[in-house]
């Protein structure tokens, strides 16, 4: 089994990761290491920089009793010297048992769930998917709402680039939920996610500033590099903060979520705030990658 | 003047039937044809079609259907037909269909992993034949005819 795009992952699918996520949590609260995965390698192929997945990924096998291998800067390894990917993941398949691969160009991940015989973990392939980010949000809303269905959510900030939201906006789409889209127009949600999302039966509504009334608001990076200029990144930018100031217009339910790393987005001023759960929603990312972890690799 | 008469008919080759008006000149760039072709090659375009209204008509003289990208020619005439002729008569006609999976294109996403130097055909699934819509099977991403178009 690979898990390469929340596109086609069944409702039925995630439940499931959810459920299993739900059993994992105590070990990794417990921080005290099982045996499930004892004798398994997984391998981390990290060919873009990362530090949450990586080192959660990290902490998830170890806690399962498993041993990690594998690179987070290509320009050490064979890749520098011309490799394929192709070529790197035959290689690598006979060193571990599961392979998580991070990759700058979209559909890596599914290229290398074709060449290779063990499971493929999507851990991000370019602006695409970043499957295992959204089945923790998954479950961090779950835990906070009580529920998947039913819910309105705000997806704020980039989300043309941002590989997380389109992950979240299809595996939201498997539930009876309605949605917000907030971003400057030049940063929109790519068109055929939308006509994906209409097309699936969900309601989708895009605006130009963050909508604080919804059950959840989840905030994304606006990357500086996506603006001509510096004056046109913050005039644009600055909409889609969360500061003590629009905290105030915020819904008394309305979780703030983000995937971080964060810049500005949201102030520190926020953090206290009892309906901030960015910091919690990263803690589920151990519980969520050992579930994962222990469903391709011990078939659980 | 019968419109008929207006063009020979060839002895052997094949015939590009029921073709959109006035996409002849992209299918000649399809099928390769420049000022070093030596075949003999007739193309009618805005004839008069009863199932069309117009349509355009390409005749190549000494080709066979092999020698054609048929799924390549299907994404600009998706319902074209081909005549192949042996001793100015029609000995077969087929069909054009657009396939189920399209390997003869490049992914329009420059930076799909299928365009970085892999080992792999491109693999764009149809999802929609007219309007045409297809989804590349590794880089998620959704195409419409005038996105192909641009790699043929």
């Amino acid at each position: 089994m690979d898990i390469i795009s929340t596109r086609n992952m069944s409702r039925d699918f995630i439940e499931d990761v959810l459920e299993k996520t739900k059993k994992m949590e105590p070990i990794a609260k417990a921080k005290k290491q099982v045996d499930m995965l004892k004798g398994k390698t997984l391998a981390t192929l990290f060919f873009e920089p990362s530090t949450r997945t990586k080192l959660s990924f990290m902490a998830a096998m170890n806690l399962l009793g498993g041993t990690v291998v594998g690179f987070d800067d290509p320009r050490t390894s064979s890749v520098k010297k011309g490799e394929t990917l192709a070529d790197t993941i035959r290689v690598v398949e006979g060193y571990a048992n599961a392979i998580v691969i991070r990759h700058p160009n979209e559909g890596a991940a599914a290229l290398a769930a074709k060449f290779s015989e063990v499971p493929i973990i999507n851990g991000g392939d370019g602006s695409n998917q970043h499957p295992t980010q959204a089945l923790l949000d998954m479950y961090t809303i779950l835990k906070e709402k009580g529920k998947l269905d039913g819910l309105k959510v705000t997806l704020a900030g980039d989300l043309k680039y941002g590989r997380t939201v389109h992950s979240l906006a299809y595996a939201l789409s498997k539930f009876d939920v309605s949605f917000v889209f907030a971003s400057p127009p030049s940063l929109r949600m790519p068109r055929w996610i939308v006509a994906d999302l209409k097309s699936s039966g969900i309601s989708v509504k895009e605006i130009n500033s963050i909508e604080v009334k919804s059950d959840v608001l989840y905030l994304t990076r606006i990357q500086k590099e996506r603006f001509p200029d510096i004056e046109e990144y913050q005039r644009v930018a600055s909409a889609y903060i969360l500061d003590e100031e629009t905290l105030k217009e915020l819904g008394e339910e309305t979780m703030i979520m983000h995937p971080l790393p964060r810049v500005n987005e949201i102030s520190p001023g926020v953090d206290n705030d009892r309906r901030a759960k960015y910091f919690v929603q990263s803690f589920y990312g151990v519980p969520t990658r050992m579930a994962l972890l222990a469903m391709v690799m011990a078939d659980i | 003047m019968n419109e008929e008469l207006k063009v020979r008919k060839i002895e052997n080759g094949i015939v590009l039937d029921h073709l959109p008006a006035g996409k002849s000149p992209d299918i000649m760039k399809i099928l390769g044809v420049d000022n070093q072709t030596e075949e003999t090659i007739s193309i009618l375009m805005n004839v008069s079609s009863t199932r069309q209204n117009k349509k355009d008509i390409i005749k190549i003289e000494g080709k066979g259907f092999e020698d054609l990208v048929v799924d390549k020619i299907a994404l600009l005439a998706p319902g074209a037909t081909v005549n192949i002729i042996k001793d100015f008569n029609v000995v077969e006609k087929r069909k054009i269909k657009i396939p189920d999976v399209i390997d003869v294109v490049s992914c329009p996403n420059p930076s799909c992993i299928t365009n970085q130097r892999e080992p792999v055909k491109p693999r764009l699934l149809v999802e929609a034949a007219d309007p045409l819509k297809v989804r590349c099977y590794y880089c998620e991403r959704v195409f419409n005819e005038h996105d192909l178009l641009e790699k043929l």
